[in-house]
């Protein structure tokens, strides 16, 4: 099967320049920078190319965004404040091919004309930091960073920016404000970073998977990469797969493969033969979908279509042992610790809910209970700054809608259900393979 | 961690009820240095902050009030504006750790995974709580929200080090190897 952003995972010393170099790394570099930036630009529009952070939005369209007439300067800053949970896959690129990610970040400067990139990790990874820092290192001791890029009169300088623990900045204004040094608030969009980002200034700001397949784009050309994934969705993505599957682990696979596929061929079906219960498709923002919803193309938009989001492809698996009341305690907990503040549907809605499922768990549930954790989810989506309000709400509203008779079940009755049992799902390594 | 202990002739500074270091605190010369050069990778000197801090924290230890003193003055900004982003980030310590951290995720698929098992089985080994250090000064136990190491489920991070597939085994054998 093809592989593109994890076909180096495994080859030794895969990290370094030397290897990186033998496997391909910077053979695009030079056609990329023998084009113009605009034609570059129309070949990632025409690649379907999109934002693999999870908003889905078509990379080449957001990098046309740029005003073209701005004195300012302009910046790129990759997202790697990788943080929803349920999703680990820009970490292996960071870890594994971090000159990849780097070709991917020259070749989208020369296309928006930036000559400062920021790659912004989240604090906890030390290795992605390490290896990203001293990649960098290696390309400006061999001439591929600097004032002069690998010879052509272009000069980049990428730095390393290490966050410092909150899921917030993974929005994209928050992360430039954080970059900014300053708390990751979101900030109102418009204006949209594109216009004014980091320092006001025009920015890009692209998720590093997303910027990985850049390179590949080049090398086979938009429309051949197109080809390799469905409509409007091009290419390939990876998909990471954990809870309750016998071989969790990251899958670059065709945008598009069913969730189905997925879960029983790459991931090897549930652990011990149980049933499936239900799914999470796209990291923990992302509507859950029951059993009887996982025949779906997993690209943006047809689990748009059903009701949910292809996100971060961060698919969470569950199986007919969870309760899930229990799972979502975990998941609202999540969102009212990780609420910034800012806004107060947000921040009080999130603590609210919490504390009515924490409630419902304790056996204190209440009639109405139900409908009172709908209604709150409802009045903090689309009520806030960013989208951390919603990727609350949404998890709450399809956990209560599709299986209200579980939680009426702990209201009316108290725990009923088993709860969550010991297990390591799992024997060896998990697999990263397709 | 460099302290200079002046405490007989500066007021004790306590701050939002965290201990402080006992006097004024003062960046190596190395440090300082090692602050222009990262003050000099950003447009501006204010995008310097959360890098500084991070020094702050390999020099110190952790902020107290003193050292966010110091970071104000090396990047020229208010003091007040650095404690907001000192306590608004989870990864600044306030107050001082043991030598070891470990941070146990509890996010969804490392619990669907056991994790929660496994927290109270750290506890019991380390007798003590999340957010707390052994009376020894050897280890500081966290949970914390999400490590991303989901398909390695349930995991935690020892210090730099990320540990997957935990069991109790193997959380007996980090705790036997540490130093």
């Amino acid at each position: 099967m093809l592989k593109l952003v994890t076909k180096n995972i495994g080859v030794e010393n895969s990290h370094t320049l030397a290897v990186a170099r033998e496997h391909g790394a910077y053979s695009r570099t030079a056609k990329a920078l023998a084009m113009s930036p605009d034609d570059l630009v129309q070949e990632v529009i025409q690649s379907n190319l999109r934002g693999l952070g999870g908003a889905g939005f078509p990379a080449g369209r957001k990098w046309s965004f740029l005003p073209k007439d701005s004195p300012k300067p302009r910046y790129l800053v990759v997202n790697g404040d990788e943080g929803e949970p349920g999703t680990c896959k820009d970490k292996y690129i960071m870890i594994h091919d971090p000159h990849l990610l780097l070709e991917g970040i020259i070749i989208a400067c020369w296309a928006i004309r930036s000559h400062k990139a920021f790659i912004y990790i989240r604090g906890e990874y030390d290795l992605p930091i390490t290896r990203m820092e001293a990649a960098i290192a290696e390309a400006k001791a061999a001439g591929i960073l600097g004032e002069k890029v690998m010879g052509h009169d272009f000069a980049l300088d990428v730095v390393v920016h290490r966050g410092a623990g909150a899921y917030i900045c993974g929005e994209e204004t928050a992360l430039l404000e954080s970059l900014e040094g300053k708390r990751g608030w979101p900030r109102l969009k418009p204006p949209f970073p594109a216009v004014e980002g980091y320092m006001r200034c025009p920015t890009i700001v692209n998720n590093v998977e997303t910027l990985s397949y850049v390179p590949f784009v080049v090398e086979m050309g938009g429309p051949a990469f197109a080809a390799l994934g469905c409509e409007r969705n091009g290419g390939l993505r990876m998909h990471t797969v954990s809870g309750r599957v016998n071989r969790p682990g990251v899958y670059e696979l065709p945008v598009g493969t069913s969730l189905r596929e997925i879960i029983y061929t790459h991931a090897g079906g549930i652990v011990g033969g149980r049933a499936l219960k239900a799914v999470i498709p796209g990291g923990s923002s992302s509507p859950v979908l029951t059993a009887d919803e996982i025949d779906v193309p997993m690209d943006f938009d047809s689990l748009a279509k059903i009701g949910s989001m292809a996100g971060s492809a961060g698919i969470i698996v569950f199986d007919e042992t969870v309760s899930m009341v229990e799972a979502l305690q975990v998941l609202i907990r999540f969102y009212a610790h990780e609420s910034c503040g800012q806004c107060t549907p947000c921040r009080e809605g999130t603590a609210w809910l919490e504390k009515i499922v924490t409630r419902i768990l304790d056996q204190g549930g209440q009639p109405g209970d139900a409908d009172n954790m709908l209604r709150i989810a409802r009045n903090i989506m689309g009520n806030t700054i960013c989208p951390l309000g919603d990727a609350a709400a949404l998890p709450v509203i399809s956990f209560v809608t599709k299986f209200r008779s579980e939680f009426e079940v702990w209201i009316n009755k108290g725990r009923p259900v088993a709860s969550i049992p010991l297990r390591p799902t799992h024997i060896g390594e998990p697999a990263m393979a397709s | 961690m460099i302290v200079n202990s002046q405490s007989a002739t500066s007021p004790q500074v306590i701050d939002c009820g965290a201990v402080d270091h006992t006097g004024p605190v003062s960046w190596s010369a190395t440090a300082r240095q090692e602050v222009e050069t990262i003050i000099a990778r950003y447009p501006d000197r204010r995008s310097a902050t959360l890098p500084v801090l991070w020094l702050a924290v390999r020099e110190f230890g952790w902020i107290s009030h003193q050292v966010e003193l110091i970071t104000a003055e090396v990047l020229m900004r208010p003091l007040d504006e650095i404690h907001e982003v000192v306590t608004f980030y989870t990864m600044f310590p306030r107050r001082p750790l043991g030598r070891h951290q470990i941070e146990i995720c509890r996010n969804i698929s490392c619990w669907l995974a056991g994790a929660v098992n496994l927290r109270d089985y750290l506890k019991q080994r380390l007798g003590i709580g999340p957010g707390e250090t052994t009376a020894d000064g050897k280890f500081t136990l966290s949970e914390v929200e999400c490590l991303a190491y989901c398909e390695c489920a349930p995991a935690l991070r020892f210090d730099d080090r990320y540990v997957g597939n935990l069991t109790r085994e193997s959380i007996d054998r980090l705790l036997a190897e540490a130093e």
